[in-house]
Parts: C-alpha cells; structure tokens; sequence
C-alpha cells in the first residue's frame, strides 16, 4: 500500500509537467496582450512595447516557459502582472471561499443525494422513486446560475432568511460562515446531488437483486441494515467514484457559482485573471486545480481499499 | 432590523456566547458605507491604470493640488495659492499648512515635484506641460516652482482635472518609482486610507478615514473641490460581477451604494422603491459619450468618403436606445442624448459647427458609398460582448453597416482581446480590423487635452492612426490660447475639420443613473463617485 502512494505520488509529476506545458502552450496562443491592456488608451505604440518588455513578454517562447518552470520548480508562481502582488498570495487569500464552499457542497450534497438514491432503490416503481429521479433530471437540467438567482430571491429577499451574497471568514464566527454558503452550496450542489442520487439508485439496485441481500432478508435482518450496512456498503466504489469524478464539476461549478453569490474564490480569480491576460495567475491557479485533481483521484482510488477488502494495491 | 439578523441575534441570545458581538456590530455597520464600483480596479496605481475605477479609488486616498467643482472650475485644494510671474513663465505654489500623507510623513514641495513628473509621463495633458518645463524646484517644504520655456496657461486645469489620469500627490519616494511600473503601496494624504491588508483583488477594498486629513477651511464641498469632510468611519467596496446579485444586494440593504446599474433594472428599483428604500440618481452629469472608431490605416476607412458616409447614415437615438433604453428616471425622463459632436455637449469646447452631416439617411449614405467605390466592401467589426453598452452599440452598428452595403463579419469577443488586436496595423486578410464601438466618459471630450479620440498623431494615435495635421494645429492652439474666446475659436475649428476629416463617429451620449439606498444623503455630484460629505441620515 506504501509502495503504492510513492508510486502515485511520483507519477503525479509527469502529469503536473504536462498540464504545465498544455496550460503555458495555451496562453502563449491565446489571443490578447496584457501589455496593451495595462498601457491603457492614451498609451503611444512605444509605451506599449515597453511594458511588454518590462514584463518579458517580448520574450521567446522557450526562454518565458524554461524561466516560469525553473520559477514553479523553487515554489515560486510569480507575481501578478496587475496587482503586482505575488500569485501565491493571491491563492491564499482566495482559497478559504473556494475550499468551505466546496466542502459545505460536498457534505450537503453526500447527506442528501446518497439517502434519496437509497431510498429510490428501495421503493423502485413507486411515487417516491420517481419524484427521486424527476428532482435528478431538474438538478441536471436546471443551470447553476438559474437555481442561484431563484435561491437568492426568495431565501433573501422574499423571506430574508440569509444573505444574498458574500463571505464570512470561518475565523469570525461559524454561523456568520455557514449562512453565506448555505444557499451556493446548494445551487452548486444541484447537479452533484442529481448524479449521486442517480448512480446510487441504480448501483443500490443491482446490489439488492445479489443472492447475499435475499440471504439477508431470509434471516430476519431489518430493512435498515439490508439497506444501509449490507447493500450500501457493497455499492460504494461507484458511488465513490463519481463523488471523485464530481469534484471537478464542482470546481468548474465554483466559478459559475462564486460569481452568482459574490464569493471572493479562486474561481472569480480565474475568470478575472482570463480576462485581464493576468498570465502568471491563470498559470498558478490552473496548475493548483489540477493538482487537487490528481490528489482527489490517489485518495478515491485509496478509499476503494475501505469499502472493499479485495481490493489490494 | 433585517428578519434574519433577528434570527441571529436570537440564537445568539440562546447561546449567550455571541451576544456581545451582535450587540456591537450594529454602530459599526452603520458608521461604514459599502459601495459596489462599475469594475475591478486590479492595480492600484493611479497613474499606470487608466480606468475610471483607479481613478475613484484614487480620489479617497490621495488629494490633488486643485479640486474641481461642478462648474468644471479649478479651486485650490492642497495648494493655499499661486502666483504667476515673468510673463507666465514661472508659477510658485504653496501648499497650506499640515498636511501629511497616511504614513504620517508631511507633504512638500519635492512630492508635488515628484509626482507631477511620473504623471506628466503617462497622461497627455502633462506630457503638454511637461514638453514647456524648463524645472521644477523646492524652494522650501511648503513652497514649490516651475519654470517653464513657453507659457502655459492651462496648468491649473491640468493639475485639476477629473478624467484620468489625474494628477495625483504621492510621497516622492513611490512618485520616483518609473511610470511604467506599477506602484503597489496606496499612500496618499486624501480624506481615507487605503487598509491594504484588507485589500482582496477582485473582491474588496477597504478605506479607513484619516484621522489627520486638513479640510480646505473654506468653502462649499462641490465634485473635489471644498472640503472634503468625511463623516463615514470606514468605505468598503465590493467587487460584485453579476448585476442580478448586486440589484439584490441593494435591495436586501447589504450595500449601500451601486454606481452603474444596467438600464434594464431602473423598472425595477423604481417600482420596488418605496419598498426597498432604493433612490435612482444622475451625478455625472457629463454623460457617456459613444463612438465608432474606423480603422484610417486600412481599407476601406483610409477613404474620408467612406468615413463621411458612416456619418449620414447614423441615427444617434437607435445607438443610445439599444444601450440605455427608453425608460428614464425621476428628473431626467429621457437619458438618452443626440445631436453629439466631437465636444460633450455641456463642456466650453462644444459647438453646434457640423452636425447637420448626421442626416439619419441609410439611403443617402448607400449612395454616398456607391460614389466611392466601396459599396460591397468588406468590414471587419470588433465587438467585445462582455460589456454590455458596447455590445448593444456594436449590434445596431452591424446592422446600419449591412443596410448600407458593407460586407460585415462581426468579430465577437471579450475586450482583452479587442484591445490587443486593435493594436494590429495589418490589412483585415492578416488579422487587422477595421473599426470597434466603444464609450468615453463626457469628461474626457471635455477639452482637446483629455480627448484621445479626436486626435490626428498618425501611429502615436490611439488605435485608428488617424493623420490629420490641421486637428493637431487647433489641438496647440488651444493649448496657446490666452482667452476662453481663444480656447473656442480652436475647439469649434477642431470639430469642423472632423466632420470633415472623421477621426472617428459619434454615436450619441447617454446619462448613466447610480443606485442607492435611500438613508444616503450627501452624495455630491460629479464625474469620480465621491466619499466625502456623504453620510447616512
């Protein structure tokens, strides 16, 4: 198991190196000028090639990418070219929104979707299964955007229950923190829990037809425990998966989700940066998503060894 | 009280724990005013970043050496006086007494120096004065001269100008730092200070009042001139992308203030105003001044014909219409404003001198086109869609092209890759272009210095290049002129050559209304949306 997380672990770098070349590659194509957009509209064709130059844009592509690399290999993403304030700080500061909104969607999304899946399976055919899977098309069909503004407008300004948008840092108090996340977390949570709540229906329903679940029943075992100890448990690797697999939903959601609410994340960081041309921002965030992302897959592949004895790395 | 602050002051009441905390956060809440800008400053250095937004932020931190009231008079403000001497030749200043930047440093004579020097790198009306500096000199801590080569009797406009960028007094050690570079300290001696730990880029910043700021001992507070008194113990702007959130946000009282609501939420804040408490106001008065900018370098916009065709078939009201709609608000029923120039109609430069070539003639202009062989001819229009005045404007403009007879391929995109493609001198087959709709700020075509537009430099231009000398010469007399008479006789003479000669087309003006809570009283009228003398009543 060991010798199996330092082999992740290290091919994580391979993978690393290539988003890096892919996401530098990318933006050196892009079309936009960050020089043009700094000089502003009084600026003299030579002003702009000065701030080109002042910032080392002018450079060719090898010598920006091998200096930017040789900079991201000592720690160090660079400095912003609006702010001129160092990228890794600006994560920092944007990384407890995006994080709590994360982990608030994801606690609200599991509580909710696993349940009404299990529950789904469990009365197959009947009113309740299909209510399950009718709210499973909305959650997939209904865009983030759509269930945030009709959120808003009624939990906060028809009933002015919580906040429209914003957020509290966790340091100020738990409820200030959780209100602002409550009504994002379930906007952004909607498609999550639609595709929980679908996989585990229909994985829990081939569980419940195995020969061990009738065993079971004929031993006397409340429907809880077949539901919940016997079934579940055995269903959970492609419940996990998606849960996995759902993660980066949730971080193209955030960007979406982090506009409609006003949260000061790393998804907002992005969508500025993209359209400032702030390069060195767009680069540091883009690699820190993808290494989460390759962090979350090493540990669902990990939790597989949880949920199932057999499986051994 | 807000229902959900009474469910908080509830639980906290059953928690104990939380209640001292509820019970002092309300007088806070209130002496702080929360503001949502039109746009996200990014960098904070209000001389390398032309936006507006830098500019606003800048009018908190920093004071500048003349106000502006909203006459558009010059009217001493860090300066206790001038006087002028050797026929206009040399100016000394003196600056009143105690005034200190935020790092408790006093203001003298070397910052003002300093800071007019890294300002007269970037904006053009100190690049004017800057080109008849002779030097500049601190003849003690409070007193300052110029000497000048050619007289200059625009300085106290320049100095008091309000459109970016403006002249604004630093400590001469961030003044000294190359004006190409931004700044990445906030030290001013204006009426707050910027609280730069709380500074989150692209979300918030937060302003703290300075206990130690001077207010002008005299006078009334009118756009930055007067004192500047502020009654708010802290100003926080939140950066709030989407405009449904931030409609909801004022109307749920988390903010106070939203400077630039899009004109499809007026209906709203007006039929829900007793409700929510919600006031819709004008305070720039100067407007918004629309264009389209033709290409003068490429086909077929190198053709003045061609230009001057553009101009008989535009309808100004179709522009303005698509941009702010019909629907007007308590005290200007109509916002929308046509028979522009090249001057913003209330300022000194404007003229009636041209305008019977805007004859609304979509006819007339085919014809017009037809003469100069361009009929057919191919357009390539750049429209950034992420803003929404010049995506409405470029739409109706695509439209009156095709009417015409052009050949439109309408280029959609967001505006960092219209500014850098615009940059692009090459025929359209190689990535070049051939005009873009954009706005200015009436205050910018207040006077031939701030108007970037109209100007005629050839490849210094701003992206279009036109040439045209005999704008250039009007452009330096102005500047020469030693009357208002002077100043007029230059400006009217610069709109005639471009109804001639077509820098650009303009497209009509529109007056943009700001939104905010009713209990803000004070708000003083002008272009910078301004902090001082505002409080809540």
């Amino acid at each position: 198991m060991f010798a199996y997380i330092v082999r992740r672990t290290l091919a994580t770098i391979p993978v690393m190196a290539v988003v890096a070349l892919f996401v530098f590659s990318l933006l050196y194509i892009a079309p936009g000028d960050p020089a043009a957009v700094i000089a502003g509209d009084q600026a003299t064709p030579q002003d702009v090639e000065r701030i080109r130059e002042s910032l080392g844009l002018d450079r060719p592509y090898l010598v920006r990418f091998s200096a930017w690399l040789w900079d991201i290999l000592r720690g160090d993403l660079g400095v912003s070219i609006f702010t001129n304030l160092p990228v890794s700080t600006m994560i920092q500061q944007r990384i407890e929104p995006t994080l709590s909104l994360m982990i608030v969607t994801l606690i609200l999304a599991i509580s909710i979707a696993v349940p009404m899946g299990v529950v789904a399976a469990w009365k197959q055919g009947t009113m309740i299964d299909r209510a399950v899977m009718a709210f499973a098309v909305l959650g997939f069909s209904v865009p983030v955007f759509v269930v945030g503004y009709l959120l808003a407008y009624y939990f906060a300004l028809e009933w002015d229950l919580l906040p429209v948008q914003g957020y509290t840092p966790f340091s100020q108090g738990f409820w200030p923190w959780l209100e602002n996340l409550i009504l994002p977390a379930i906007a952004l949570g909607s498609v999550y829990i639609a595709l929980i709540a679908r996989i585990t229906r229909a994985t829990m329903l081939e569980v419940l037809q195995q020969d061990y679940i009738r065993t079971a029943r004929a031993k006397g075992v409340g429907q809880r425990s077949i539901l919940f100890l016997h079934a579940l448990k055995n269903a959970a690797v492609p419940i996990v998966t998606v849960i996995g697999i759902g993660i980066a939903l949730l971080i193209g959601g955030a960007v979406v989700t982090e506009s409609v609410f006003a949260i000061p994340g790393l998804g907002r960081l992005t969508v500025d940066a993209i359209l400032r041309r702030d390069y060195p921002v767009i680069q540091g965030v883009v690699l820190l998503f993808s290494f989460v992302y390759v962090l979350v897959n090493l540990a669902i592949d990990l939790a597989y060894t949880l949920f199932d004895p057999r499986i051994r790395y | 009280m807000h229902r959900r602050h009474l469910l908080a002051g509830a639980t906290a009441a059953a928690g104990g724990a939380a209640l001292p905390r509820f019970a002092i956060a309300q007088p806070a809440q209130a002496r702080t005013v929360k503001y949502v800008p039109h746009a996200n400053p990014g960098n904070i250095d209000p001389f390398t970043n032309t936006a507006f937004v830098a500019r606003d932020h800048a009018f908190l931190v920093y004071d500048q050496l003349y106000g502006m009231n909203d006459r558009f008079e010059p009217v001493p403000q860090m300066v206790q006086g001038h006087v002028v001497e050797n026929g206009g030749l040399l100016w000394r200043f003196t600056l009143r007494e105690g005034l200190k930047f935020h790092d408790g440093t006093p203001v003298r004579g070397r910052d003002c120096i300093a800071s007019i020097k890294r300002w007269g790198r970037r904006d053009a009306f100190g690049q004017e004065l800057m080109a008849r500096v002779a030097d500049m000199t601190e003849e003690s801590d409070r007193v300052f001269a110029i000497r000048l080569n050619r007289p200059f009797p625009k300085m106290i406009e320049a100095f008091s100008k309000v459109t970016t960028s403006c002249l604004f007094v630093m400590p001469e050690r961030l003044a000294n730092v190359d004006p190409f570079q931004n700044i990445t300290e906030a030290v001013g001696s204006g009426p707050y200070r910027f609280v730069a730990n709380e500074w989150v880029p692209g979300s918030r910043l937060a302003y703290a009042k300075n206990p130690d700021y001077v207010p002008v001992p005299n006078g009334t507070p009118s756009m930055t001139a007067g004192p500047k008194v502020a009654h708010f113990d802290r100003v926080e702007w939140h950066i709030i992308a989407d405009q449904a959130t931030a409609a909801a946000a004022l109307q749920s009282g988390e903010i106070d203030w939203w400077e630039q609501p899009t004109a499809d939420l007026f209906p709203l804040f007006l039929r829900g105003a007793n409700a929510r408490n919600i006031g819709v106001g004008i305070i720039n008065n100067s407007g918004l001044i629309g264009i389209f900018r033709p290409n003068h370098v490429t086909a077929p916009f190198d053709n003045p014909a061609v230009r001057r065709a553009v101009l008989t078939a535009i309808n100004q009201v179709d522009f303005m219409t698509a941009v702010i709609g019909e629907t007007g608000i308590e005290g200007r029923p109509n916002l929308r404003r046509e028979g522009i120039g090249y001057f913003a109609p209330e300022s000194p430069s404007a003229s009636t001198v041209g305008l019977d070539r805007l004859k609304k003639s979509v006819d007339a202009a085919r014809s017009e086109l037809q003469a100069a062989g361009a009929m057919g001819a191919k357009l390539v229009l750049l429209n950034a869609t992420d803003l929404a005045s010049i995506n409405a404007a470029t739409l109706v403009g695509a439209d009156l092209f095709r009417r015409m007879g052009f050949n439109v391929d309408l280029v959609s995109t967001d505006w960092g890759t219209l500014v850098a493609r615009r940059a692009s001198r090459n025929p359209l087959d190689q990535g070049g272009w051939s005009g873009f709709f954009t706005f200015w700020s009436g205050v910018d075509h207040w006077n031939p210095a701030s108007h970037a537009s109209i100007r005629g430099h050839g490849a210094n231009a701003w992206p279009g290049w036109p040439t045209i000398p005999a704008i250039e010469q009007q452009r330096n007399a102005w500047f020469d002129a030693p009357d208002e008479a002077a100043a007029k006789a230059a400006t009217t003479e610069m709109q005639r050559i471009a109804f001639e000669e077509v820098p650009y087309v303009p497209t009509g003006m529109y007056y943009q209304p700001t939104a905010y809570r009713r209990n803000l009283t004070g708000m003083l009228k002008g272009q910078p949306p301004l902090f001082w003398n505002l409080r809540r009543a």
